[in-house]
């Protein structure tokens, strides 16, 4: 078949695209996936049952707010990738901020803390668990995430499964705000962001895998 | 640049609305772009040119919902097109015959390139291994013309089967291009 043929063939009879249901099939994709996180917690974890006198705390929506952040300007980037051409812009720096944010916060709290408690501030009652819980709890939105962007053309490829991981999570730690107790800025610091890097990672490996196309 | 730029962009636009002819215009002017960008970076290989142009304008074709309006054309098929590159030099694992750096530069596809040079791998017959109802519906539809209804009605399948196989049918052979058939 040569050239001329093949784009008779591609363009006879072409559909029109229609974006509107593209979007809504990713935006489904993406809700199952956060629905399937938030019954995996409950299931597995349990939702805390001082939950609602633990949200009249600040530092409660601190903590909520730096997951949400995360995860969805790691989507946005991930959507970014999904289509070539597209520039990842501000993103990468967008990402940035939240992390410098609890950073300080984090570095803040152990200055000012008596020296004795401040191993109690970084590994709480759950650094053991905490990094793990959110990769598990995460993994139906990775496949979400994954799924969406396969629907895509995703060019960088191993970039692309870093950015649905970590958005992926984000969200899934946002998930796991519901059974965990720690709040304090400098166990999130690190547990919580290795928790969400555990997906990026996995997203980094398996993206060249998964994503080609 | 910028008017073909604006040109081209137009007429897809059409296209994604499902005007047929703008769609074929398009890819009619696309390919001698193509070609000339392949052609550059593919000096080393002067038999893959064809192949990777046609394979370049499935990638398109497929990917075409992809396509974000707020951004220039020349970046997303640019960035297709050396997908598709960077894919085949894999597969051959013959990257030192590549002659440009596939830098990230934003590449302006300047140049136009009208000689088809003969495509080595022949799609029809690639075609012919796909399974029965892709086939059925491409052939039908893309190949014989027939609207999907006439198609429906000719394979005893349902309208949106028949959209369906074409759709899957391309992203079918899209995925035996790529394993090397």
């Amino acid at each position: 078949m040569n050239t001329d043929e093949l784009i008779s063939l591609l363009a006879t009879g072409v559909e029109p695209v229609d974006a509107r249901a593209r979007t809504r099939g990713v935006a489904l994709a993406l809700a199952a996936g956060l629905g399937a996180a938030l019954l995996l917690m409950a299931a597995l974890l349990g939702i805390r049952p001082d939950l609602a006198s633990e949200a009249r705390l600040p530092q409660f929506w601190l903590r909520e707010l730096f997951c949400a952040a995360l995860g969805l300007i790691a989507l946005v980037g991930a959507r970014r990738l999904a289509h070539p051409g597209t520039p990842l812009g501000l993103a990468p720096l967008a990402l940035a901020a939240p992390l410098v944010l609890m950073g300080s916060a984090a570095a803040y709290v152990l200055l000012e803390a008596a020296p004795q408690s401040r191993l109690d501030l970084l590994m709480g009652q759950t650094a053991r668990v905490c990094s793990m819980l959110i990769a598990l709890v995460s993994a139906p939105v990775f496949v979400a995430v994954i799924w969406a962007m396969r629907r895509h053309a995703p060019t960088r490829l191993r970039l692309s499964g870093a950015a649905a991981g970590l958005a992926s999570g984000g969200v899934g730690a946002l998930v796991y705000t519901l059974h965990c107790p720690e709040l304090a800025p400098p166990f999130l610091a690190v547990w919580y962001v290795l928790g969400m890097l555990i997906p990026a990672a996995c997203g980094a490996l398996l993206g060249p895998r998964l994503l080609r196309w | 640049m910028q008017t073909s730029e604006e040109r081209l962009r137009g007429l897809l636009l059409r296209g994604l609305a499902g005007d047929e002819a703008a769609y074929r215009m398009f890819l009619n002017d696309l390919t001698a772009h193509l070609r000339a960008f392949l052609r550059k970076r593919l000096a080393g290989l002067p038999d893959e040119v064809e192949d990777l142009v046609q394979e370049s304008l499935i990638a398109v074709h497929n990917q075409r919902h992809t396509y974000d309006p707020a951004q220039p054309l020349t970046a997303w098929v640019v960035a297709l097109a050396r997908y598709k590159l960077i894919d085949l030099l894999r597969r051959r694992s013959r990257q030192d015959l590549l002659h440009d750096p596939l830098d990230e530069d934003s590449e302006q596809l300047l140049a136009v390139d009208g000689e088809a040079a003969e495509a080595r791998r022949d799609l029809a017959k690639l075609l012919d291994t796909l399974p029965e109802r892709q086939r059925a519906s491409i052939v039908c539809v893309k190949l014989e013309g027939l609207s999907v209804a006439e198609a429906a009605k000719r394979t005893g399948m349902s309208e949106s089967a028949v959209k369906v196989g074409i759709h899957r049918g391309l992203k079918a052979l899209a995925a035996r291009i790529r394993s090397g058939a």
